[in-house]
């Protein structure tokens, strides 16, 4: 496969039962991140046992969609054949309004360059990159 | 302080093959001249190593059929990263389970992999398999260093497929909180290039200026392709030998006074402390096992997979304050080989070749022997090495 020519084919996910959750949210267009049933922290990426109090009960739970811009990236180069014709797009680490340091990777969408900048309120937008995978963006919140 | 075991081990000998772009050269030939060339530096013949370590390309069985010596039992460090090799070496002859252990690393361009073949050119697919993390768990070698990036699965479904992608995303947080400019990263880059100037085997030793840097093709904004390293093809190999046979060593030996890694919890992008990597924990286990301090640093050999990580590795092994990189290192006196700091004397991964931190190893050695050339630092008694970025790091503190 030559990385110059654009593929059609997006690298898919492949949900085990940690990431079900998930996928699962985002086909009914809801971001459900994993949460300590116990002491209430939120925690990505899904573990098996919570990291603040050792718990194993563990659940994934809709948040709200809110962050603000952590950091971000605009990446002009493609990496994978289906990027190809998708660049340049704004990769950024979003921080989830339901607790202080929840990263999100994710990309930033409907937001000029000269826009972006630490602190930017975003929210979550479902968008279908192909018929066969649709990923939770961000764009700047609205109001 | 009692002396960390890692004191009970010397460098005796090094090797280095040919270097270049799209050698055609075989692992297997490269690794053959540089582990040859650092048996033969070491004073040893092959049938003296009884142990061989490495992490990647060419299977320390080829060596051992190829080149000679015995594999042995060299267990790796969990913590080590790409010195995980090296640092297994040092505790085996502490040990006592080798006297002489050759350790390598060979990369070919992209090669050079720690990750399973995908097939094809193409990245392997995303594996968001997070259990196969815990899989084997207490695992080391090749197979920890897959798991340990088990959280890499969800930057690849969302194209940040690269560390270039992924470190950019550290550089510009670093940007937004301590206001470091593109222009200091520059000042590394060019720094680099002119020491790669007085290196023979770097691959890019013609002069930059800022101008290029700052013209350079865009990657990942804010790295363009001056922030990036350049893959060659080449091999690295050391000798690590137990401490007593430095009086028979035919070089100087290169002592070891402290070794610090980390496999940080919070992979790319879940640190509380973000843009701050697993380095921190690493320098942090290096100090805690020596009296010396960054002061007594003579020459450092700092991991530049891009620009970005040596200005974290700077920071966390204390040379300057958190978010004082770009200050340290901005016009590229304090860092020049005349500097106070003399920092990638040979040229770094950014103009001499990504060597997957052998390199910056080698060139510590060759300047603690005092054999670096035209490069020499005069009278370097003391080395920082470092390796590694995001959630896996590893550092070494050598002296002559």
């Amino acid at each position: 496969m030559s990385s110059t020519e654009p593929s059609a084919k997006p690298p898919m996910p492949v949900p085990d039962e940690l990431t079900q959750f998930f996928w699962d949210g985002v086909a009914r267009h809801e971001l459900c991140i994993q949460r300590c049933q116990t002491c209430g922290h939120y925690i990505h990426y899904p573990k098996t046992i919570c990291r603040f109090c050792q718990s194993r009960d563990l659940a994934g739970e809709r948040v709200s969609g809110k962050a603000t811009l952590y950091s971000w990236t605009i990446a002009t180069q493609p990496f994978h054949p289906f990027w190809v014709d998708k660049i340049p797009y704004t990769l950024a680490t979003v921080e989830l309004v339901e607790q202080p340091r929840l990263m999100f990777m994710s990309q930033v969408i409907d937001c000029p360059e000269e826009e972006l900048e630490g602190g930017l309120p975003l929210e979550v937008a479902f968008v279908e990159m192909s018929s066969e995978l649709t990923l939770p963006l961000f764009r700047p919140a609205r109001g | 302080m009692p002396d960390a075991p890692e004191k009970q081990a010397i460098i005796s000998g090094i090797g280095i093959s040919r270097v270049g772009r799209k050698t055609d050269i075989s692992h297997l030939d490269l690794t053959t001249e540089s582990a040859t060339a650092a048996i033969a530096d070491a004073g040893l013949r092959p049938e003296d190593i009884d142990g061989i370590a490495t992490m990647g390309d060419t299977p320390p069985e080829e060596v051992e059929q190829h080149v000679g010596g015995r594999v042995g039992s060299v267990a790796m460090v969990g913590t080590g990263g790409l010195l995980a090799p090296v640092m297994g070496a040092f505790l085996a002859v502490a040990n006592g389970d080798a006297r002489h252990v050759l350790v390598y690393r060979t990369v070919k361009m992209m090669g050079g992999s720690i990750l399973p073949p995908s097939g094809g050119d193409a990245p392997a697919p995303p594996r968001p398999r997070p259990s196969a993390r815990r899989a084997g768990g207490g695992g080391e070698g090749a197979e920890g260093m897959v798991n340990v990036m088990g959280d890499m699965a969800p930057l690849l479904t969302y194209g940040a497929y690269s560390a270039a992608n992924w470190l950019a995303m550290h550089a510009q947080r670093h940007m937004y909180l301590y206001g470091t400019t593109k222009e200091q990263f520059g000042a590394l880059a060019v720094n680099s290039r002119r020491n790669a100037a007085f290196n023979e085997r770097a691959v890019y030793r013609e002069p930059m200026t800022m101008d290029d840097y700052l013209g350079a093709r865009p990657v990942s904004d804010p790295f363009g392709l001056l922030d990036c390293d350049v893959p060659i093809d080449g091999s690295i190999a050391i000798v690590v030998s137990s401490a007593q046979y430095g009086a028979d060593c035919p070089n100087p030996p290169v002592r070891v006074e402290s070794m610090g890694g980390s496999r940080g919890q919070g992979g790319w992008d879940q640190r509380p402390d973000y843009p701050k990597m697993a380095s921190i924990d690493a320098a942090a286990d290096l100090w805690s096992k020596t009296d010396l301090t960054p002061a007594d640093v003579d020459i450092a050999e700092l991991y530049d997979g891009f620009t970005f990580l040596t200005f974290a590795w700077l920071e966390a092994l204390g040379f300057c304050g958190t978010g004082e990189s770009g200050p340290f290192v901005e016009r590229g006196t304090r860092i020049a080989l005349g500097g106070d700091l003399p920092l990638n004397t040979y040229g770094g991964q950014l103009s001499a070749g990504r060597m997957h931190g052998y390199w910056v190893l080698h060139e510590a050695c060759l300047q603690l022997r005092g054999e670096a050339g035209e490069r020499q630092v005069e009278g370097a008694e003391v080395a920082a090495v470092s390796v590694g970025g995001g959630p896996i790091a590893g550092c070494l503190l050598l002296t002559r």
